[in-house]
């Protein structure tokens, strides 16, 4: 059986969608004639053309407010910006103007537009081509945040972006674009976003993560089975806005909530869960705590930047301490 | 919030004995004017308390929305700025909708939520209003990109202080490797907020779109015609194709930026020079000369905007204000909505 590899399920999301609505367009910097940086969109400018795929001066401020003003004339863009890191010259467009449009309108149009950008740490790309841009977005009204973690839900969730009639951001974790799984029989329809995935069952602890985090959680859940511990490892797949039914469903049975988070401890979305669970669900508790990265810029020196990041081995280690403690 | 409304394209009927050329530069006439009292009632509104927040009034600068919005076509669209009221009336925009918006009120053209700064009526054209430097530019800029599958072309309003912006140097760039139909429309009123223009701008404001090879052109924008002559060519070269149009349009503001402004900044005698070329007083003085209109036509016009805004302002007092208990929608509803 052939496998799907996460960086092509995104290409092929994309060239669908390109064919399947004339409205799509997407740009960005190499995306089009050199297929992106990180070599995601080969042939989508052979495929679709100069008019709807194509490649962009170094111009953050004008690709995302351009994509903004197309959105709301007819387009349904697609940007890409290359890494997450530099959102910050991307904001105006999307906060001032993308994420307010339908409110401020009252209601005249919606902003269809995609964001994709490469996130995340661990690549020794160093402070700042690694951050997890979620929690500049997190306090931003209108703004959905997609955040997939495997090849199959990367497909159908850029699909269901590109469908979405409000102003997404969809973020590629760098150490997945190369994992693979095996492709299914039946064709990958686009997802709906906002709903969260019960990834492993377990009675002991929910997990909640997202991205590479799943992976490390579900490789630590193997190696804490061992110890008698069973997780249940939720894949949050959408974190703007939070699907907060499934997590309060699944901490009513194990009544111990671990939200598992790369990026800092203050102001991530692992707070704003933790916070929403404890409003719901105080009472059905035992336990509730984060796992993050330190409120520090990432470190480049592998052993820094390995001991920076709560991959598998500080997932096992925090939740054995914390469980045999309590 | 269906309301009968006060158009500005519904113009008093002409007297039969104009000419052509006549009646059109009476409806200019009658549209500054619309804007001129619209921008007095909005400053005395806000001092009687009924408009909140700050407001960047267009006093003086009437030819350049007026002149503009008379050559757009109806696939056409434009984007404004947080001195936003006139770009608005000069696309069509009801008035009345504009000043109840000002109130906050729920028959506002975005049902109050948007205010002075940041004001949007897709049916008449108008992409928005931009509070932040430059948005207005970008905005334009992507519209380009879709209006262009159906003929169109877009417009951006900004100032002078705009171009010392990233968005103008990006925006431009993009536009012309793109050969995108935008037009350009630097409004140069010489002082961005309290600061002159010169103080603050290495070299010529021409010479910037010049270098990306965009065709560029300065013109006297308190003449109407002047304008409305320019922007038409423009508008027509962007729609043929040649790329993006930049025009440097000369004008003033006769009040302060924004309201707490007392105009320190300004040099001697510069205002009263400035208000002997009132782009009202300028087309008063074309109207009455070289297009024989009687003075007594354009006094005619003079008291019908006088009535419409006297009966705008009763209507927008008495509107309703918007209900806070009514709910709000976070998102778009999935294909309602998309344009
Ligand atoms: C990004 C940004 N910086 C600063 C401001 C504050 N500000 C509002 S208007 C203005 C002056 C703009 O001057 P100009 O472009 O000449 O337009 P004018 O107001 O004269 O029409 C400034 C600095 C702003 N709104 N946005
Ligand atoms: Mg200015």
């Amino acid at each position: 059986m052939a496998d799907l590899e996460f960086r092509r399920a995104i290409r092929d999301a994309l060239d669908e969608e390109l064919a399947r609505d004339e409205r799509v367009v997407f740009f960005g910097e190499d995306v089009a004639k050199p297929g992106g940086v990180f070599a995601v969109t080969p042939g989508l400018f052979d495929a679709h053309g100069e008019e709807r795929v194509f490649d962009t001066p170094i111009s953050e401020l004008a690709i995302t407010g351009a994509a903004f003003g197309a959105a709301v004339s007819g387009l349904r863009p697609v940007i890409e910006i290359m890494f997450g890191d530099f959102l910050p010259l991307a904001m105006d467009g999307l906060v001032n103007q993308a994420a307010k449009y339908w409110y401020l309108s009252n209601e005249q149009a919606s902003v269809p537009l995609v964001v994709r950008s490469a996130v995340g740490a661990g690549g020794r790309f160093g402070a700042i081509h690694s951050q997890s841009p979620v929690p500049w977005f997190q306090a931003v009204p209108g703004l959905r945040i997609v955040a997939p973690s495997t090849p199959v839900d990367a497909k159908a969730l850029l699909k269901g972006a590109i469908r979405d009639d409000n102003p997404v951001l969809f973020f590629e974790h760098k150490r997945l674009y190369s994992i693979k799984e095996p492709l299914p029989d039946d064709p990958i329809e686009a997802a709906t976003l906002g709903e969260a995935r019960v990834v492993r069952e377990g009675g002991d602890l929910t997990v909640v993560t997202a991205m590479r985090g799943v992976h490390d959680a579900l490789a630590a859940a193997e190696q804490l089975s061992a110890d008698g511990i069973e997780l249940e490892v939720i894949d949050l797949r959408t974190l703007r806005p939070l699907d907060l039914p499934t997590v309060l469903a699944s901490v009513r049975k194990t009544n111990r909530l671990l939200a598992l988070e790369e990026g800092p401890l203050t102001g991530g979305w692992a707070g704003e869960l933790v916070a929403r669970v404890s409003e719901e669900a105080l009472g059905e508790l035992d336990d509730v705590w984060r796992l993050t990265t330190k409120d520090l810029p990432i470190p480049y020196s592998p052993p820094l930047e390995d001991a920076f990041l709560p991959g598998t081995d500080a997932i096992v280690a925090n939740v054995r301490g914390r469980l045999v403690a309590a | 919030m269906a309301r009968a409304t006060t158009n500005a394209a519904a113009a008093p009927a002409p007297a039969q004995e104009l000419s052509g050329p006549a009646q059109h530069g009476l409806e200019l006439y009658r549209r500054m004017l619309v804007i001129r009292r619209f921008e007095e009632t909005v400053q005395s509104l806000f001092q009687k308390g009924e408009v909140h927040g700050t407001t960047h009034l267009y006093i003086g600068e009437e030819a350049g929305a007026v002149g503009v919005g008379d050559v757009l076509k109806a696939q056409d669209r434009a984007a404004g700025t947080y001195r936003g009221h006139g770009h608005a009336l000069g696309l069509g925009v009801d008035p009345q909708a504009l000043l109840d918006e000002m109130l906050g009120r729920a028959s506002g053209v975005c049902g109050g939520r948007a205010g002075s700064m940041n004001v949007i009526d897709l049916a008449h054209r108008l992409i928005g209003c931009f509070g932040i430097i430059g948005g207005s530019i970008s905005a334009a800029t992507g519209a380009a990109l879709a209006l262009r599958r159906e003929d169109g072309v877009a417009v951006a309003f900004f100032g002078e202080g705009t171009t010392n912006h990233g968005y103008f140097h990006e925006c431009l760039n993009f536009a012309a490797v793109r050969k995108l139909p935008v037009l350009y429309m630097c409004e140069n009123n010489l002082y961005g907020e309290f600061t002159p223009w010169e103080d603050v701008t290495a070299g010529e404001i021409e010479a910037r779109p010049r270098t990306l090879g965009i065709h560029t052109e300065t013109i006297d924008g308190n003449d109407v015609w002047a304008v409305r002559e320019a922007a038409g060519a423009a508008v027509e070269r962007a729609r043929a194709g040649e790329g993006p149009q930049f025009i440097q349009s000369m004008t003033y503001r006769f009040v302060g930026h924004s309201r707490s402004d007392p105009g320190a900044y300004r040099k001697p005698g510069e205002l009263d020079r400035w208000k002997q070329r009132d782009p009202l007083l300028v087309a008063r003085t074309k109207l009455t000369g070289e297009l024989g209109v009687p003075p007594s036509g354009v006094d005619e016009v003079d008291a019908a905007v006088e009535a419409q805004i006297d009966a705008m302002i009763e209507a927008a007092l008495a509107a309703p204000y918007p209900d806070p208990s009514l709910p709000v929608r976070e998102f778009a509803p999935q294909a309602e909505h998309a344009p």
